[in-house]
Parts: structure tokens; sequence; C-alpha cells
């Protein structure tokens, strides 16, 4: 245990010159140092100048697209005329303090859960019993006087969001629960978590939207149909699930077997065992690893227009086909829809390097 | 446990046969008793089916789904729309998770035979074209020799190409790229001689040229696309009121009945507007809607030539000529059945 924390310490020694001699030794310390310095500056001026200069300086901030046809800057009208419908796509427009007030309420929920302090069952059942049914409420209405909102109609930004992070949220629990199966002593819950993983691993994701989306309504009874949100939800969650699983079966086999053993020679039954000695430390050695999976899945949900859901990337495209703005906008378009991804892997990236300092020193 | 799995099999059954009942249930009937109408369009494709700035659906495909509303609630605006894609719209037809599609989509036999659908009638007659800039100094396809050709992925548009060159005896290097953008990029920035696509599209790829008039939409039409609105196969009752509500709009049009002047027509002596608008026989009542159908489309969404006006037509953006899609009487294809 104590070389692996010796390592990562000295390594941020290397990276991360204290004073200021060292900065000045490490940046113009030799003239090919100093060259390269030289260079990436002026690189990185020219870029700043640039993208300032698109941004504000020969920028377009009213008119209509005519007016943007005939400058060679950002076309801000675009993004002030589209925002709403790249944002929230169908959602009728009444009611799109809906979607937004359950956005913000989401994403304070989260802030919240990320704080070590606050967690705990009494989160957990939060999340469940009140955060999540009253997002899903707001979103789809039909009572307390919301007028109900076919789910047909959401889109955007909201819509990333859940098809994400609640696909994650419920991919964790199956995940670890795949790869305990998989390393379980009993042959038929091996086989069949093998199975699974091998399977959905196997296969694309499109391909497994597109079995959620076109298949499985044609063995379904006449005239049943199962929500294609529903549909594409859950296909998400088993994808997930069977990376997580594999994810975390690493971190499993990382904790000396010993541990198991001395466990159950205390006298501790295979679930205390697992959780509250091997999985508390597995699941810390590929945060990671998962949240690289969270990033790339949330990403990865822009998939869902092949089965006709339009996820936050594709109202921005559909956006840009406007026959107002065609062929005007669309570096304007996609510089949006970066900014916006951008921004939430990096908050992601962020929480996690927090979260692999918090538990280096609590375990210390 | 034993107990509890019994009422789970009762409750699953019971599902069943509620599913069945709902499936014998026609068409008509189940959209009555949701109280809308739903409608599958294409995820984004402006003029024909495209969110405007309020997230609200335009287009003509959107407008014939609201004519169709229209006719069975009187309320254009009963209608949710369902984005459906290429892969996954006959699909949504069949497990009857959309009413009708109407999606820009090309009425063919194998289609029609193998599907488990029916097609309506024709509601816009496209065809594959090339666009080519003027400079090229080309007056016909046949001319073109050697040309680099842009399209979109699809085996129909390159098929059609391949075929039209084999009998004219011409030679063409095909470019594939996959998204509209990079197509439409390919082809300005001078890597691809010409560009084929529908017509309606190579329409729209010219309207949004630095200047529209540096090209030319070639003559040739190398392949039919009748675009119709589709349904489930087997209940010809609902695909009567899907066909005869689009009749009625060209029908509309003929008669010169319009959004404006729909009220001050269904005054008019004139035996068939009274029969097209519900004054006299109560021809809508044959077909299980009300008898004042036809005027409700017409008050509701307009005449053939408004809904190609305001979404396709030469003051729009994409600035369509009518082209075949002209009445009959004008030299074009559209020819509603008579009203009686």
């Amino acid at each position: 245990m104590s070389d692996t924390q010796v390592i990562p310490a000295a390594m941020e020694a290397v990276a991360r010159p204290a004073r200021r001699s060292e900065w000045r030794s490490a940046y113009l310390g030799t003239p090919g140092n100093a060259l390269v310095t030289l260079v990436c500056g002026a690189l990185i001026l020219l870029l700043a100048k640039a993208a300032f200069g698109w941004l504000f300086l020969n920028a377009v901030f009213d008119g209509g697209s005519d007016a943007c046809k005939q400058s060679s800057g950002a076309c801000w009208p675009f993004l002030t005329d589209k925002l709403r419908y790249m944002l929230f796509g169908f959602y009728p427009f009444e009611e799109q303090w809906r979607p937004l007030v359950a956005l913000v309420l989401f994403l304070g929920a989260c802030g919240v859960s990320m704080v070590p302090r606050v967690w705990g069952r009494g989160l957990l059942i939060a999340w469940a019993v009140v955060i999540l049914p009253g997002l899903y409420v707001l979103m789809a209405g039909g009572i307390l006087g919301l007028t109900a909102v076919p789910t047909s109609k959401w889109g955007g930004l909201p819509l990333s969001f859940m098809l994400s992070f609640v696909g994650l949220a419920f991919a964790l629990p199956l995940g670890i629960g795949l790869a305990l199966a998989r390393a379980s002593h009993l042959p038929a819950i091996r086989v069949l978590g093998i199975g699974f993983i091998e399977l959905v691993r196997g296969v694309p994701l499109i391909s497994i939207l597109f079995m959620a989306a076109v298949m499985l309504p044609l063995f379904m009874p006449d005239g049943v149909t199962i929500d294609k949100l529903l549909r594409a939800q859950v296909a998400i969650i088993l994808f997930a699930a069977a990376y997580i699983a594999e994810i975390v079966r690493g971190g499993l086999q990382d904790v000396p077997s010993g541990q198991f053993e001395a466990g159950r020679a205390l006298g501790l039954h295979y679930w205390q065992v697992m959780f509250k000695i091997i999985l508390p430390q597995a699941l810390k050695k590929v945060i990671p690893a998962l949240v690289s999976l969270f990033i790339a899945f949330f990403q990865d949900t822009t998939l869902v227009t092949i089965i006709g859901l339009l996820d936050f990337l594709d109202t921005v495209r559909t956006a840009l086909r406007d026959p107002d703005w065609q062929g005007i906008a669309v570096l304007e378009g996609y510089v949006f829809a970066a900014a916006v991804y951008f921004l939430f892997s990096a908050l992601m990236g962020v929480y996690s390097r927090f979260l692999e300092r918090h538990f280096n020193t609590s375990y210390r | 446990m034993k107990r509890k799995f019994l009422a789970l099999c009762a409750a699953t059954a019971a599902l069943m046969v509620g599913a069945t009942a709902a499936q014998s249930a026609t068409t008509l009937e189940t959209v009555k008793a949701r109280g809308k109408l739903i409608c599958g369009v294409s995820l984004s494709t402006p003029g024909f089916a495209a969110a405007d700035d309020k997230g609200r659906m335009q287009g003509f495909d959107a407008d014939i789904c609201r004519a169709i509303a229209a006719a069975v609630f009187g309320d254009a605006d009963k209608v949710d729309f369902v984005l459906t894609n290429i892969n996954t719209r006959f699909q949504a037809l069949q497990s009857g998770e959309i009413d009708v599609l109407s999606r820009q989509t090309t009425a063919t036999f194998s289609r029609e035979a193998s599907l488990g659908i029916d097609f309506g009638p024709t509601v816009f007659y496209d065809g594959q074209g090339l666009l080519v800039p003027k400079s090229l100094g080309v007056a016909s396809a046949k001319e073109l020799t050697d040309a680099a050709i842009c399209t979109l992925p699809g085996t129909t548009t390159s098929q059609n190409l391949t075929d039209f060159f084999r009998t004219v005896g011409g030679k063409f290097e095909l470019v594939v790229l996959e998204s509209p953008d990079e197509n439409r990029a390919a082809f300005y920035s001078g890597r691809c001689e010409a560009i084929s696509s529908d017509r309606s599209d190579l329409a729209s790829i010219r309207a949004v040229a630095n200047n529209p008039d540096d090209y030319v939409l070639l003559p040739e039409t190398i392949s039919k696309e009748p675009l119709a609105p589709a349904v489930r196969q087997n209940d010809s009752n609902w695909r009567d009121i899907v066909s005869w509500s689009v009749y009625m709009l060209m029908a509309a049009e003929e008669k010169g009945i319009t959004q404006a002047n729909v009220d001050e027509m269904a005054k008019r002596e004139d035996p068939e507007i009274q029969r097209m608008l519900g004054g006299a026989d109560e021809l809508g009542k044959m077909l299980g809607l009300d008898s004042k159908w036809g005027y409700n489309i017409i008050k509701g969404v307009g005449n053939y030539a408004e809904v190609f006006d305001r979404n396709l037509g030469e003051k729009t953006k994409l600035g369509m000529t009518r082209g075949p899609n002209t009445q009959w009487n004008a030299g074009g294809l559209l020819y509603a059945p008579p009203v009686r």
C-alpha cells in the first residue's frame, strides 16, 4: 500500500515546479526551451486574437441571417433566435419554463449531492423518492394543474441529461452486481454474468438502440406500445452496465483475496464482506476509469437521433438546417454545442480528481 | 408467493386482452378515443417538417397531418408529431406508434406489397435531378462526361445515377459524403462538378448559395419519386380518410376555395362546393366524420396551393416552383376525384 502512495507524490513534485526559479528554468532554461516557449506563446496569442475577433470584433449582434451572411464573424442572432429550440427541442413553447426549472433543480441537486458531507442513505432515498419523481412530474405533467406533455416532445439538453445521468445512475448498481456475478464462485451465476457482459459488449450501442426501437415493438402484442424514450433509456442502462461491470471487475481483482478470506474468517456474511471491505476499496481505485466512461456516455447519448429522439446535439444540428440559417451559422451552432459539452465534461473531470484526493486522505 | 404469481398472470392476461381489444378497434376509433392524431414526420427537413424558432412543427408534411386532424376533430392543432427517421419510419407505423406516416416517403411497389402498409395519394411529385454551376456550361445531364458527382449515402440515389449514365452511355465518378453540410460544402468548393439529389432538395441547396444565379438545375429528372402519406394495411376507412383529406386540399384549390374565403364560399349555390363544404349532402358521415369535415380542413390549413406556397413556394427561402405539382387543368399532375 505504501508504495502506491509514494509514487503519485513524487510525480506531483516533478509536474509542478514550486518556485519561480524552477519555472524560469523549465520554460526559458535552455535556448531550445526558450524557443518552444516563444513559438507556443505566439501561437496562443494568435489564436486568442482570432477567437476574440471572431466572437466580438467582427461579430454580428443583431439583424437577421442576411447580416450574418455578409460578415466573417460570429453570428449571435442565430444563437438568440434558436436558443430555446436548441435547449428544449419540441417541448411546447409556453411550457418551456418547466424543463428549465427541471434542469436547474437537477443540476442543483447534483451539485449538493457532490459534497461528501451529505452522502448517506438519506440522500439516496431523497433522489429515489423526491427528486427523480418530482423532475418526471414537472416534465411530463398531467397532474397538479400542469398540462401533459408526451415524451415524444421532450428534447434538447434535458433529454441528454436524462438519458446519460439517469442511465448511469441505474447502470452503476446493475454494473456492480454484474461484476460481482462475474467474480462469483457459483458457476451458474458466473456464466450468466459473463454471458450478459460479453453479449452486450460485443454489440455496438447503435444496434442495441435499434433493437429497442425497431425490433422490440414487433414482439409486443398488437396495440401495446412501450414509450420510445423508456425503451432507449433501458437500452442505455443495459449497455452502460456491461461496461461498468468490466471496470469494477478490474477494481475487484486489485483487492488481495486475503481480505475476502479474512472477512469470512471473522464471521461476516458475503454481502457484508463485499459492501464493507471489498467494494469501497475496489470502487475507489476505478474512479478515473468510471468518470471517463461517464463522460463518454454523456456524449454517446447523441446516437439516439437514429431512433428519432432529439438530444442536445441533434437539436443544434436541426436548428442549423432551418432554411433561414442554412449554411450560415454552422460554426456558431457547433461551437455552442461544443462549449456546453465541454463545460459539463470538464466539471465531471474536476469532480473526479476531487474524489480521488478526498478518498486518498480519508483512507490513508 | 404462488398467489402473487397467479395475480401477476391474471394481470398480464388482462393487459393482453385489453390490448387486443384496443387493436380490434379501427384506427379512427382509436384516434377519436385518444383525442389526438399521432403523425410520423421527419426529424428535420426544412419545408417538409422542421421546427420553427418556437419548437412548433412546420412544413408541408406537417400540414398534411394537420389537414387530417382537422377532418377528424375539426381542429388542425389536435395532432402530436412523432419524429421518425429513414430506418424507423415503417416500423413505427406497423407497431401502431403512429396513425399515419407523412414523411417524404416515396410510394413504391415493394413497399406497398411487402411492408404491411398502404399509401395514400401522392402529395408531392419529386424526382432526382442534378445541379451544376453555370460556369460549367452544361445544358443537359447528357453533356456531363467524367464528372465527379456529389451525393448523400443511399442506394437509390447512386443506383439511379448509374442507371441513367448507362442508358446515355456516359461515365461519372461518385463522391459520397455523409452529411448534407459536407455535401453542400464539397459542391460549392468545386470538389464535384455536380450534385445529385431530389429536385426539392436541390432547390434548397441552390437557395442558400452565396449567389443562387451561379447555379442551374439541369432539366432531366432521372427518377420518379412520388411522395405520399402511408397508413397501416387493411383499414380502408382510415385510408379513405387520409386520401380524401389530401384530395380535399387539391379540390379546394381547383374550386378556388381558400382559407380566407371559405366562409363566403360555403354560402355559394354551386352544388359541388356545397358537397365539399358540407352544406348539402352529409358526405362526411359516410367516412365516420363530421359533415363539415371539408370546411374544417380548408379553415384549418387552407388549400393545396396555400400549403405549398407557405412551406415550399417561391416566397420562402426554398423558393420551389410548382413544377408537376400543379392542377391537371394547368398541365400538372394534381387530379382529385370528384367529391360526390
